[in-house]
């Protein structure tokens, strides 16, 4: 096959282009420049979109020994990852940026364009594994539990399944660092990225305080009763329980957490642990990839957090919401977050939490 | 097949200035040296210097080899300015057009010289608005502190009015500097002739080395040094002199450039273009290079067309690239009226003395496909 083999400059995805140009296909290495303003250098744990992240890209190629550019997609980025990850934050919503990118960019922007362009599909190093089987080609989660990533593809349609090609899935990412070695790839030892690429900084609240402004609003606890203010309600997440900066105490002196955001009055809803427990999750704009859910009640799991653990449900689709009732409850879920239904390790869709129930 | 039409960029050392390289590589002295192999060297470069200064048409003193066409236009624009500034003369002028090596350290001196940057703003054909260049130098005259404006674009081939450019700056006795590192070797350049008080230089785009240029400065000024050390080119700039690199662009120099032929082919292309790809539009018009040929392709992106360019073997330009690597649309085809959208559908192809008939066809024959697959590519 003719392959698109996205370069971030890291030792998973020069691997993974790497073994794909060994099993036979014709590939092409591309890294995605993000920002149309890039650092230089990388710092701390975000990387993918400095100077010297496409350098280090460009190199792996050349040992690879492959084509190498770089396709500007900081439009595409700032319009379908940055802006909606301000938009979500706006509206008291906990976004995950990674998936966007992936539904957005990766396997959108960049398959569409390579698929019009006569390729046949895109490699990247992601941690997840395909099958194909009487399904079709469906996506499973990775060998390495610790490094899965199924959770953040779930928003690919069977159609970008069939054109995803993620060589890593099936090998221990301790491994992948000393094939890398062996291969005399420079990276090999590069740290492991985790923060969100486009904060530079890798503070979340003052990068957000900076776009959204700072209003300050009330935090109220369950009976509406004012019991300290906040410095704009979309900094703080679900669950939440540090840096809430109550002088209010409970009676029993038990800790209080983040139970609601509430953007349209500016305010923050704070209630015991207790009363952070849900029973049920809804989601809004499911993504299929495989056979759709039905609305006949499933067993299964719903993952909510990237490397979090799978929880047994029963789930369906109403037709409006994809629901996921849980065997036993769970203590905190922002809306936003995508909830992930898995069949075994297969991926069977997702939705963006719009609402939970005790 | 490799086609290689990106001649713009750098084109193969031509036979002779590889074996005059060569030879002086196994040639032992440094040029400033008083002894025997010192001077033996130093009379290899006063050669070549007196035989570049020939074809310049400017005096073997007026010659100043610096390490690129980069330095010497450093020298000669923050030079120029420095010494301005000492009378009060604070505006420097340049084209809306000009290579990153001059706009940069223009822009430079804009942000931490206190400098005033006048853009003198191009047609739609590319070439520099006169009219505005004299009724800024007949207002403000007496502030500019120098005028720089390259020979030939190097994006679109476009030649610049210099002649008149020196005449309406005559006037006020302003410096006027041409960046000609495009154009030399390929259209007649005489420094005298022209009445230019600087000229840029670049080995590798005629078939000499890399990493050689040339900053010629009419006798008895002095500019201030961008390095200092031993002061080997009256001590405008220091470094040991590269005589291997200094003997070999002598010796491009002297190698013809069959402009005729490669014009010839030039046209040839267009005209292929044109009919393969009917709703495309060549960028410049007028006097031009012979070499270069900058296309608009409606509905594209120019890094598409490269990849796909390359993956047939041809490898083209786009404009300019910043340090990521990533397009930006190029200031060259903005400033002559094009949107972001249309500068970033645009390619050069430039030709050179190796390039042959076959290899225009075969560029012609492959391009309705891999318009229509960039086409079909462009998501915006």
């Amino acid at each position: 096959m003719k392959l698109i083999a996205a370069m971030s400059g890291g030792v998973d995805s020069a691997v993974a282009a790497a073994r794909a140009v060994e099993a036979g296909h014709d590939v092409i290495g591309v890294h995605l420049a993000l920002s149309s303003n890039p650092q230089k250098y990388r710092s701390g744990a975000r990387g993918c979109c400095t100077v010297e992240d496409s350098h280090d890209a460009r190199r792996a190629a050349d040992v690879v020994g492959i084509p190498f550019y770089i396709w500007d997609m900081a439009e595409e980025f700032h319009e379908g990852v940055v802006e909606n990850f301000l938009s979500e934050y706006a509206a008291g919503r906990t976004p995950n940026p990674c998936l966007r990118c992936n539904e957005k960019i990766k396997f959108a922007a960049v398959l569409d364009r390579a698929r019009a362009m006569g390729f046949d599909g895109v490699v990247t190093g992601h941690y997840a594994t395909t099958k194909q089987g009487p399904m079709g080609k469906t996506l499973h989660r990775a060998i390495d539990i610790s490094k899965d990533q199924s959770y953040v593809l779930s928003v690919l349609t069977i159609e970008q399944i069939a054109g995803a090609i993620f060589p890593l899935g099936d090998t221990e990412k301790v491994d992948i660092r000393k094939e890398a070695t062996a291969r005399g790839l420079s990276v090999a030892n590069k740290p492991d990225s985790h923060d969100i690429c486009f904060v530079p900084s890798g503070d979340n609240a003052g990068w957000l305080h900076d776009r959204l402004g700072t209003e300050v609003g009330p935090i109220v606890d369950q009976d509406g009763k004012e019991i300290g203010q906040h410095k704009g309600a979309y900094t703080y997440t679900i669950g939440q329980r540090k840096g809430l900066g109550l002088s209010v105490p409970t009676i029993d002196g038990s800790p209080r957490f983040v139970l609601k955001i509430e953007p349209k009055t500016n305010t923050v809803v704070v209630g015991s642990r207790e009363e952070l427990a849900i029973t049920a999750m809804y989601g809004e704009k499911p993504v299929w990839c495989g056979p759709s859910v039905t609305s006949t009640p499933t067993q299964g799991f719903v993952q909510i957090r990237a490397h979090g653990q799978a929880l047994a449900c029963t789930y369906y689709f109403d037709g409006r919401q994809l629901v996921a009732n849980l065997e036993s409850s769970l203590l905190g879920l922002a809306t936003g977050q995508a909830m992930v239904i898995y069949d075994g390790d297969r991926v069977v869709g997702s939705a963006t939490v719009c609402e939970t129930s005790a | 097949m490799s086609i290689y039409l990106d001649h713009a960029a750098t084109t193969p050392m031509v036979g002779a200035a590889i074996d005059a390289m060569v030879t002086q590589l196994s040639t032992l002295g440094n040029p400033s040296s008083l002894h025997t192999p010192g001077r033996a060297a130093r009379k290899d470069i006063e050669q070549a210097r007196e035989e570049l200064s020939k074809i310049i048409g400017c005096a073997p003193s007026e010659i100043i080899f610096t390490g690129s066409g980069t330095e010497a236009d450093n020298t000669v624009l923050k030079g120029f300015y420095w010494q301005g500034t000492k009378q009060s003369k604070k505006v420097v002028v340049i084209s809306a057009v000009e290579h990153h090596a001059i706009l940069d350290p223009a822009h430079w001196l804009a942000e931490h010289e206190g400098a005033e940057i006048i853009e003198i703003a191009v047609e739609k054909n590319g070439v520099i608005d006169l009219v505005q260049l004299q009724e800024l130098v007949a207002t403000r005259g007496k502030e500019i502190a120098v005028i720089s404006i390259m020979h030939a674009n190097n994006e679109t081939g476009v030649l610049q009015p210099m002649a008149q450019v020196v005449e309406i700056a005559r006037t006020f006795n302003i410096p006027v500097h041409s960046d000609a590192v495009q154009s030399f070797g390929k259209v007649s350049i005489n420094f005298h002739e022209l009445g230019l008080t600087a000229l840029t230089l670049s080995a590798h785009k005629i078939g000499g080395p890399l990493g050689i240029g040339i900053l010629v400065l009419k006798r008895g000024l002095e500019l201030p040094a961008l390095l200092h050390g031993g002061g080997q080119e009256r001590e405008i700039r220091s470094g040991t002199l590269n005589a291997p690199a200094i003997v070999a662009f002598a010796a491009a120099a002297k190698a013809h450039i069959p402009s005729d032929e490669i014009r010839q082919l030039r046209d040839h292309l267009i005209a292929g273009i044109m009919k393969a790809v009917p709703d495309c539009y060549i960028n410049g018009a007028g006097d031009r290079l012979p070499g270069i040929v900058n296309a608009t392709f409606p509905g594209t992106e120019s890094d598409t067309l490269l990849l796909l360019l390359d993956g047939e073997g041809i490898a083209a330009s786009t404009g300019s690239a910043c340090s990521a690597g990533v397009q930006r649309p190029s200031h060259v085809l903005l400033a002559m009226g094009h949107s972001d959208r249309t500068a970033r559908s645009s390619l050069r192809f430039s030709l050179g003395a190796t390039t042959t008939r076959a290899e225009i066809d075969r560029v012609i024959a492959i391009l309705p496909a891999v318009i229509e697959r960039a086409r079909a590519a462009n998501l915006r």
